[in-house]
């Protein structure tokens, strides 16, 4: 009878987590959704200008959408090569020793508050392509950079799972031909892993898309869209960042609006993830 | 002889990546250290701020992050080990679990700032907590509840059958069995989730800032509204209130979380090394 309950109550916390999950869903699209509706859904997304507090408030968050789209490929084009490098470093090349500092080292790079991040950003990187590229330096090209920098735990944590899991039969076969070691890491080792390695990769470009305060203290925050990556933007996240401290009304409205978009952006990267992550599990299993 | 070219020219790129990963980590640790451990003092540590932060010390954004961190794991740990436990051992993978794992996985890639929207319109508004630690702690409770239960299942996967086997043979029911057996030999596993658990609620700011607001003052009950250490310092760095000030706080900050990093790691290599034993 007491085990029973016991079961009960655990199921309850299981639940947890997916209940949660439900009312952040109901909560920001009941919020956001309505004045979507309003504005309407087009108008909402194509339109170029923002401007709540006007006489006749535009809603138009395609700057945005440019913007996050910008930062967070930006990001990928540095965060990726490096990320996938250092994780075969850590899987294949680091010396016993120096693969033993590394595992802490990224995981301090991740636990290192994003804000320390952004205020790197603002003080030393944009200053620095300021003076050597040009532009206001507070730019998509100092957040992208960050950024990559940002996500690179998430890509080399998962794609260092992926490449550890490599069966070693594959490897010893690949050696076996005569391949060098090289040749066994981009031939045999990567396409093996390659799954999860996608899964690390849509990860990482989620938490770029995701990141606030970081970006809010690098890119500048204009509301034109950016055509080179040397001038300033604003993404999704940021704006609601700055202009929740004070939004009311539709004004408020349209925030939680911008947030279902990415919401929406965010689930729809998960999903996909998850369903990279499970296909190396049922391979490795028929292996 | 090309292969072995393309070998050294390849593996040198992989060797700068790692140097270069690592410089940046030392350039961002250090660069803030430097600038900031100068002026960090007691007074510095103990005192209250002044002037928005310009003068004075920063104790109460210690408080706040501490009591914020305290009440988000006091909310998530019994849930997410409760749902570690059942997930691996009270059920059968089944549709149910499924749903609760996609559930999880969904929950810790949702975005900071979508906790900081849903926490200020369900916590702050509709339940009327307003901003306080309160809103603020369960808002973070939610954000940091994937990483318990994930930590928590692996902890408990790692440990041997044959611990389970002995424990009913000697009449164990599945719950004795758990909290006798399963839990013990789990625990530091479970602790270290715990503590990176803690390291995200430390470095949170989007979530934290709408939910339990921006208060420099000494918290008076569960809700009062807090200023965190991390929201004290991204304020003093966007507002541009003092820069000095920012350096100082972000030096406190990332000694934190090397602090809350190195007990993590030696849990874990703790951890490995008595398997290993096994």
């Amino acid at each position: 009878m007491k085990e029973r309950g016991i079961g009960v109550l655990l199921l309850a916390t299981a639940l947890g987590a997916l209940i949660a999950l439900g009312l952040i869903t109901y909560f920001i699209f009941q919020a956001g959704v309505p004045l979507i509706a309003k504005v309407g859904l087009w108008q909402f997304l194509s339109g170029t200008e923002w401007n709540p507090t006007a006489k006749v408030p535009k809603f138009g968050i395609l700057p945005m959408i440019v913007g996050s789209l910008w930062l967070t490929f930006g990001s990928l084009l540095i965060g990726v090569p490096l990320g996938l490098a250092v994780a075969v470093f850590m899987v294949e090349l680091a010396p016993p020793r120096l693969a033993v500092l590394m595992r802490p080292a990224i995981q301090l790079l991740a636990g290192i508050p994003s804000v320390i991040y952004g205020f790197i950003g603002l003080t030393l990187l944009a200053p620095l392509i300021r003076a050597t590229l040009g532009g206001p330096g507070l730019s998509v090209l100092t957040g992208a950079i960050i950024l990559g920098f940002m996500i690179l735990p998430t890509i080399i944590a998962i794609s260092e799972d992926a490449m550890r899991a490599v069966p070693l039969a594959i490897r010893e076969g690949a050696v076996a031909l005569g391949s060098s070691h090289w040749q066994v890491i981009i031939g045999v080792i990567l396409p093996a892993a390659r799954s999860g390695i996608i899964a690390g990769v849509i990860l990482g470009m989620g938490r770029a898309l995701g990141e606030t305060m970081a970006v809010i203290m690098m890119i500048g925050n204009s509301l034109n869209i950016p055509v080179s990556p040397l001038q300033p933007a604003t993404t999704l996240t940021s704006n609601i960042g700055l202009e929740m401290a004070y939004a009311g009304g539709d004004h408020r409205q349209a925030l939680f609006g911008t947030g279902v978009v990415l919401f929406i952006f965010i689930m729809i990267l998960n999903a996909l993830a998850t369903t990279f992550v499970r296909r190396p599990a049922t391979s490795r299993r028929s292996a | 002889m090309t292969t072995a070219r393309t070998q050294r020219i390849a593996f040198g790129c992989i060797w700068a990546a790692a140097v270069l990963t690592l410089a940046v980590l030392a350039l961002v640790v250090g660069l803030i250290m430097i600038r900031g451990l100068p002026s960090i003092s007691w007074g510095f540590l103990s005192g209250s701020p002044e002037n928005l932060g310009r003068d004075g010390g920063i104790f109460p954004t210690i408080v706040g992050t501490i009591v914020l961190g305290a009440v988000s794991l006091l909310i998530a740990t019994p849930l997410g080990v409760g749902a570690a436990i059942y997930l691996t051992e009270y059920t059968h993978e089944s549709l149910l679990t499924r749903a609760i794992r996609f559930g999880t996985e969904s929950l810790a890639g949702v975005p900071s700032i979508i906790f900081g929207l849903f926490g200020f319109i369900f916590f702050v508004t509709y339940l009327q907590m307003g901003w306080s630690i309160l809103a603020g702690g369960l808002t973070l409770a939610l954000m940091v509840l994937p990483t318990i239960i994930r930590t928590t299942e692996e902890a408990i996967r790692t440990v041997p059958q044959s611990y389970r086997n002995v424990s009913y043979s000697l009449g164990a029911t599945r719950w004795q069995m758990v909290t006798t057996a399963v839990l013990p030999s789990a625990l530091p596993g479970i602790v270290t989730g715990v503590i990176l658990a803690f390291g995200r609620a430390v470095s949170e700011t989007a979530a934290v800032i709408f939910t339990a607001g921006t208060a420099l003052n000494l918290p008076k009950s569960a809700f009062s509204p807090v200023r965190t250490m991390a929201v004290h310092f991204y304020i003093l760095a966007v507002e541009g209130i003092s820069l000095e000030k920012a350096y100082a706080t972000g030096a406190v900050l990332i000694v934190t979380v090397l602090l809350i990093n190195i007990i993590a790691s030696s849990l874990i290599t703790r951890l490995v090394r008595r398997q290993v034993r096994r």
